[in-house]
């Protein structure tokens, strides 16, 4: 379904991303490992178009993608939850949702508010209103009545507690349930081996890694050298 | 009655003509970070555009019905074809080609009309003073006061109550957070334009019964707006309104106290606001 291949991407003159190439398949949850400053954010911002890859292309159901702009890419069915969430301050959780909300998407209002009940109870509360956990649920709620048949999940876990980690998880497995593939960066390296069918490494710009499931659980000496903080 | 009185309400209505100039330009800086030089000369071309349908046609009415509207196509023009090119480019281009604009609106103001001004009459309508007991007052500021009050909530509406305004609220926090929702920032950008165009235009309109049409008059007006922008808190549409209202009674109320220094103390207001709240009366990190 998604197909980058051999993307390079800058910041200016400082060339980041060294002919990246990963896929991700209808309703696989896939991760995206690696240490601070892998890439990882990048490669994320490379597939929605926020940052222009100059070399390599992306596919999405089979057309290309890369170099059109960031609202086409939404369009075309890919949502970006980043890593900073991105919950606009000033507005409603019901407005964060409305302006996103698609009549096509199989997450209405109400699916979302049943599998979110905390955002139910504070729809009339203002972004700003919102702790960490409530921001990064409407976020992830607010890509979803977007319409994507591919969620982007930049560290979605970043900064909650133990509890919200749990239920994020819970979220995330929903979301695949609902026929959805995720592309998933996280740190907590226990939550990606729960989730995801399949696992890349980024390390400095290059994929150094992909294995099954199966395959990265027994890698220890791979996630000991590209994981481990140093 | 109290001379005072007279100025306040002086003042509120000059304000709130300063709010509708004001209030795209913030906008359009709030969500676009884009520094327009040339909103001045939409007001501008505004009042020129108000006084040519009532030479034409006789009608004030006409004209008020008309010319803003015909400003917005102006604007949303300017910034599909000349504007848009600039959003990535620094500041200092931008300042460039809307002052380049701005001075090619003037000229062509210039060209049409002359170089003097040119009076524009109150509608017959709306000749004359009200007088309640020791109350007397023009009935054409009136009318301003009411009409752009009730423009002012009409707008507030829109912006709080409807899918677009949220789409523009959202906009004035984080555009790009917007286009990843699939909404496209471009077309809202040329609306924001459009309407900002047509909020001076109509600003320009209102404006020209009461001190004409002038070639001149958009530097000034894009000082204020300035100011407005300033005080009020980039992006903030009450901000905006409190910014305006403000400006618009202290330069009032000063033009009776101390009128040679009227105009400075706008400045000095706006000085005494970033002093205590940097960020402006509403605005936020
Ligand atoms: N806007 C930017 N301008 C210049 N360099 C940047 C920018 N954003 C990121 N970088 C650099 O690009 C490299 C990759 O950053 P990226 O954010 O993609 O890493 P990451 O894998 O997401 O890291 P983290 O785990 O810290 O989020 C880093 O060296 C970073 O310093
Ligand atoms: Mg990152």
């Amino acid at each position: 379904m998604l197909r980058v291949d051999g993307i390079h991407s800058y910041y200016g003159k400082s060339h980041i991303l060294h002919g990246v190439s990963l896929e991700v398949n209808k309703g696989e949850v896939v991760s995206l490992l690696g240490r601070n400053g892998a890439g990882k954010t990048t490669t994320m911002k490379s597939i929605v178009g926020i940052v222009v890859p100059r070399e390599g292309s992306i596919l999405f159901d089979g057309t290309t993608i890369s170099g059109i702009e960031t609202h086409k890419v939404a369009q075309r069915g890919i949502a970006f939850v980043p890593e900073h969430r991105g919950i606009f301050q000033l507005l409603s959780v019901e407005e964060n949702l409305a302006i996103a909300a698609r009549r096509d998407s199989i997450w209405g209002l109400s699916e979302v508010f049943a599998n979110f009940p905390r955002l139910k109870e504070r729809r009339h509360n203002r972004g700003s209103d919102l702790s960490g956990g409530e921001q990064q649920m409407l976020a992830i709620a607010r890509a979803l009545v977007n319409g994507p048949k591919l969620l982007l999940l930049d560290e979605p876990t970043e900064g909650l507690a133990p509890v919200i980690v749990d239920e994020v998880v819970q979220v995330i497995a929903a979301v695949r349930q609902s026929g959805i593939a995720v592309l998933l960066v996280e740190q907590n390296i226990k939550v990606c081996m729960n989730l995801a069918d399949r696992h890349y490494i980024l390390e400095q710009g290059n994929i150094v890694y992909s294995g099954s499931r199966d395959e990265f659980c027994t890698a220890d000496q791979v996630r000991e050298r590209y994981l481990t903080l140093n | 009655m109290s001379l005072y009185l007279i100025q306040l309400i002086n003042g509120l209505g000059i304000g709130m003509i300063y709010f509708m100039i004001s209030v795209g330009l913030s906008i359009i800086f709030g969500t676009m970070n884009f520094v327009n030089f040339a909103h001045g000369a939409f007001y501008l071309l505004g009042a020129y555009l108000c006084y040519a349908v009532v030479a034409a046609t006789g009608s004030f009415w006409l004209a008020l019905a008309v010319a803003p509207p015909a400003m917005a196509l102006t604007g949303w023009f300017a910034e599909r074809y000349l504007l848009s090119r600039l959003y990535h480019a620094p500041h200092q281009y931008q300042i460039l080609v809307t002052l380049g604009l701005a001075l090619v609106i003037q000229e062509g103001v210039m060209l049409v009309w002359g170089a003097i001004g040119q009076n524009v009459a109150t509608p017959v309508l709306l000749q004359g003073v009200v007088v309640f007991g020791s109350f007397v007052y023009p009935k054409y500021r009136l009318f301003v006061i009411g009409f752009t009050a009730l423009l002012t909530f009409v707008l507030w509406l829109a912006l709080e109550r409807t899918r677009y305004g949220a789409i523009l609220r959202a906009g004035t926090e984080s555009t790009e957070m917007v286009a990843l929702l699939g909404i496209d920032i471009f077309r809202m950008f040329s609306f924001t334009f459009a309407l900002g165009a047509y909020l001076a235009g109509l600003a320009g309109g209102l404006t020209a019964p009461i001190s004409g049409a002038d070639p001149f008059m958009g530097p000034g007006a894009l000082s204020v707006a300035f100011v407005v922008v300033v005080i009020g808190g980039i992006g903030s549409f009450s901000g905006a309104l409190a910014g305006g209202l403000l400006i618009g009674v202290v330069q009032s109320e000063m033009s009776s106290l101390w009128s040679e220094g009227a105009n400075i103390m706008i400045y000095v207001a706006m000085a005494l606001v970033i002093l205590v709240r940097p960020r402006g009366l509403l605005g936020r990190a």
